[in-house]
C-alpha cells in the first residue's frame, strides 16, 4: 500500500506537465499558424527559414568538396545536362554523309543500299542507351549541392565530424520537431475541410453558400500549405483563371493541387477514391460543384467531355483545374498534353509550376513510393519551395486542331518554367511506345532505297 | 529508399574498367549511374526488357539487334563490366592511341573492332559469315513493310555480288572490311562525351 502511495504524486506531476505542454503547443500552433492561415497573412518566418537553410547547404557542399579534394577522391557530379554530344542530323542526311565518305562512285548514280547504312541506326541506338530524353524524366532530379538529406546524396561518406554532426542535428530537427508539427497541422487542415464543407452543404444554394465555401476551401488549403512548409511565389496574378475557363498546369506531384488551390478557387476533376480521400472528396462536393468520376465513367471519353463542357458553360461555376500530362513528371520537362481538355473550346489559362529541388524533391515517383510514404517524405524534408507563373489566357485559333493547340500551350508553359518541351507521352512511364514511331523510321529509310530506283527508271 | 547511394562503385573496379575500356573516371561513374537507373530490378544486371524500356531504342528498327550485342551467347543478363565493354566500342579514337605499338593488345574502340560490332549486327547466327538470308532479314528489319520481297531480294543479291570475293555467296569479315575500307568508320561509329 505504501508503495502505491509513493507513485501517485509523480503521476500527478507528469500529468500536469503533459497537460501544460499540450496546451502551450496548441496555443502556439493556433496563434502563429492557423489564425494567419484563416486570414491569408504571413509573418515571414518561412522565408527567413529558407534563407538560413540555403546558407547552411552552401557551407555543407563546400565542406564536402574540400573533404573530397583532401582525400584525393573524385567527386561524383551528377549530370544535369547531357552526358554525350548528340548531333541533330536527320536520317537522310546522316546516311548520305556515310555513303559519300565511302563511295568512290559518281554521286549522281547513288546506290540503293550500302552495308555502311547500318552505322546510322547502330550509333543512334547506342546513343539512346547511354542517354535518352524520356526515362530520366520519371525519376527524381539529381542535385549539384547537398541539402543534408541522405536520400539525395550519392557521395555520403564520412567527410568531417562537423558535417556529420550537422546532418545528425538536421535529422533530429526534421523528424522530432518538424514532422510532428506538420502532421498535426495536416490533420487539422483536412478535418476542418471535411467538417466545415459538410456543414456548408446544408445551406441553400446561393451567393452566401458560394462565398462561404470559397473561404473555407482557401483556409483549409492554406493550413495544408503550412503543414508542408511550402514557400510559394506567385507571379503575374493578374492572369489568374476566371469562371468558365480551364486551368492547365504541368504535373509533378499531388501537392500541385494544394499549391494552386491555396491561391484561388477551382473546381477539381478526378476519379472518386475509396478511404480517406473518398471521404474528403465527397464532403468537398457538398459545398461547391467539383467534378468527380466513378472508375467506370473515366473510360468513357464522351461522358467526360460532356460533363466538363457543361461545367464551363455555367459561368457561375469555378474554373476547372486539369493536369493534361496525365501522370507525374519529375519537373525537368513537360511531356505530351492529352488533347481532351483542349477540345472543349473554352479559354485555357496555362499555369507553370517549378519546384526548387534544393530543399526537398517534390516529385512523386508512384512506382517507388505509395501516397502515404510520399507524404511522410514531403513532411520530413526541409521545405517545399516553388514558383507559380500565371500565363496569359489562350484560346484555340482558326484552323488549329486540338493537338496543335495543346502543343502551343505546352510550349508556353515549358518556356516560362524553364523546362524542356518534349513530344513524348507521359504514359511511357508505364506503357510501351507505339509501333507507329518505328514504322515512320522504316518508311523514311525505305524512301532512301526505293527513291533512287525511281530516279533510275526516269533517266 | 534509394539503393543507388548504397551501391557505389569501388575504386578498384573503376580502375580495372578504365584499363580495359579506356573510359575516364568521370565517364565511368556517369555510365554507372545510367546503368543503375536502367536496372529496375536492382540486382546489378540488365535484362533485355530493361533495354526495351528506352523508348528511343524501342523505335529504332535495329533496336533488337543492338540489344542483342550486349548479351554474350546464350546469356540473358549483362552486368556492368559487360555493359561497359560493349559501350567501349563507341569511344572515339584518340590521336595518341593511333600510334600505339603493335605489341599492345588491340583496344576495344579500334577501327577493326568497330567494324566487327557492325558485322555482328548482320551476322544473326554468329557463324562469322553474312549469308543472303541473314542480309535479307536485317534489310527487312530496316525497311519494314515498305519494300516488296522481290526488290529486297535483288538488293541483297547485288550487295553480296559486289562484296563477295571468294565465291561462297556470303560475306566474311575480311570481305566486309574491304567493302568499307573508305568509309569514315572512326567518326560514324563514335560517340563523343561532353566531359
Amino acid at each position: 500500500m505504501g508503495l502505491f502511495l509513493d507513485f501517485n504524486p509523480f503521476d500527478n506531476l507528469l500529468c500536469i506537465l503533459v497537460g501544460i505542454s499540450f496546451t502551450v503547443w496548441f496555443t502556439l500552433l493556433l496563434v502563429f499558424i492557423i489564425v494567419p492561415a484563416i486570414f491569408g497573412v504571413s509573418f515571414g518566418v518561412r522565408r527567413l527559414y529558407m534563407n538560413t537553410l540555403l546558407k547552411i547547404f552552401e557551407w555543407a557542399t563546400r565542406r564536402i568538396e574540400r573533404g573530397a579534394k583532401d582525400k584525393n577522391h573524385l567527386l561524383y557530379k551528377p549530370y544535369s545536362n547531357a552526358i554525350i554530344a548528340k548531333e541533330p542530323t536527320s536520317l537522310e542526311e546522316e546516311i548520305k554523309q556515310i555513303r559519300r565518305s565511302g563511295s568512290n562512285r559518281d554521286l549522281d548514280a547513288a546506290s540503293e543500299f550500302e552495308m555502311s547504312d547500318i552505322f546510322y541506326f547502330c550509333r543512334r541506338g547506342v546513343e539512346s542507351i547511354m542517354d535518352d530524353e524520356v526515362t530520366k524524366r520519371f525519376s527524381a532530379e539529381e542535385l549539384e549541392s547537398w541539402n543534408l538529406l541522405t536520400r539525395s546524396n550519392y557521395n555520403f561518406q564520412h567527410i568531417s565530424l562537423r558535417l556529420t554532426v550537422l546532418w545528425g542535428l538536421g535529422l533530429l530537427i526534421r523528424y522530432c520537431f518538424l514532422l510532428p508539427l506538420r502532421v498535426t497541422l495536416a490533420f487539422t487542415g483536412v478535418s476542418l475541410l471535411v467538417v466545415l464543407t459538410s456543414i456548408i452543404g446544408f445551406l441553400p444554394n446561393g451567393r452566401m453558400k458560394n462565398f462561404l465555401s470559397e473561404q473555407v476551401h482557401l483556409m483549409c488549403y492554406r493550413i495544408c500549405v503550412r503543414a508542408l512548409t511550402a514557400i510559394i511565389t506567385y507571379h503575374d496574378s493578374e492572369n489568374k483563371p476566371k469562371n468558365g475557363g480551364i486551368c492547365v498546369a504541368n504535373h509533378t506531384s499531388p501537392i500541385d493541387v494544394i499549391i494552386l488551390a491555396s491561391d484561388g478557387c477551382y473546381a477539381m476533376v478526378g476519379q472518386i477514391h475509396g478511404g480517406l480521400m473518398g471521404v474528403v472528396q465527397r464532403s468537398m462536393v457538398k459545398a461547391c460543384p467539383h467534378i468527380w468520376f466513378d472508375r467506370s465513367e473515366v473510360k468513357d471519353r464522351h461522358l467526360v467531355a460532356k460533363r466538363l463542357s457543361d461545367h464551363v458553360e455555367d459561368k457561375t461555376k469555378l474554373p476547372i483545374l486539369i493536369f493534361p500530362e496525365g501522370t507525374c513528371i519529375n519537373n525537368t520537362s513537360v511531356m505530351m498534353f492529352k488533347k481532351g481538355s483542349f477540345e472543349i473550346g473554352s479559354t485555357v489559362y496555362p499555369v507553370a509550376i517549378k519546384y526548387d529541388p534544393r530543399f526537398g524533391d517534390a516529385f512523386w515517383n508512384s512506382s517507388q513510393f505509395g501516397m502515404v510514404s510520399y507524404l511522410l517524405r514531403m513532411m520530413s524534408s526541409w521545405a517545399i519551395v516553388c514558383s507559380v507563373w500565371y500565363l496569359p489566357p489562350m484560346s484555340r485559333q482558326e484552323g488549329e486542331d486540338a493537338v496543335q493547340f495543346a502543343n502551343r500551350v505546352k510550349a508556353a508553359i515549358a518556356r516560362q518554367g524553364g523546362l524542356v518541351d518534349l513530344l513524348w507521352d507521359g504514359g511511357l512511364k508505364r506503357g510501351k511506345v507505339k509501333d507507329t514511331f518505328k514504322e515512320e523510321q522504316q518508311k523514311l529509310y525505305s524512301k532512301m532505297l526505293v527513291g533512287t530506283q525511281e530516279d533510275r527508271s526516269r533517266s | 529508399m534509394g539503393s543507388r547511394a548504397s551501391t557505389l562503385l569501388r575504386e578498384e573496379e573503376i580502375e580495372e574498367i578504365k584499363k580495359e575500356t579506356g573510359f575516364s573516371h568521370s565517364q565511368i561513374t556517369r555510365l554507372y549511374s545510367r546503368f543503375t537507373s536502367l536496372d529496375k530490378g536492382e540486382n546489378g544486371t540488365l535484362s533485355r526488357e530493361d533495354f526495351q524500356r528506352i523508348p528511343e531504342l524501342a523505335i529504332n528498327p535495329l533496336g533488337d539487334r543492338i540489344i542483342n550485342a550486349f548479351f554474350p551467347e546464350g546469356e540473358d543478363q549483362v552486368n556492368f563490366r559487360g555493359f561497359m565493354r560493349t559501350l567501349a566500342h563507341f569511344r572515339p579514337i584518340e590521336d595518341n592511341e593511333k600510334n600505339k605499338d603493335a605489341a599492345a593488345s588491340e583496344p576495344l574502340n579500334s577501327r577493326t573492332n568497330k567494324l566487327l560490332f557492325a558485322f555482328r549486327l548482320y551476322d544473326l547466327d554468329r557463324d562469322d559469315k553474312i549469308s543472303r538470308d541473314e542480309l535479307l532479314q536485317v534489310l527487312r528489319m530496316m525497311v519494314g513493310v515498305n519494300i516488296s520481297d522481290d526488290q529486297l531480294g535483288s538488293i541483297a543479291d547485288r550487295t553480296i555480288q559486289e562484296a563477295d570475293q571468294n565465291g561462297d555467296n556470303s560475306i566474311s569479315f575480311n570481305e566486309f572490311i574491304k567493302v568499307l575500307e573508305k568509309v569514315d568508320v572512326e567518326q560514324k561509329m563514335s560517340i563523343r562525351f561532353l566531359h
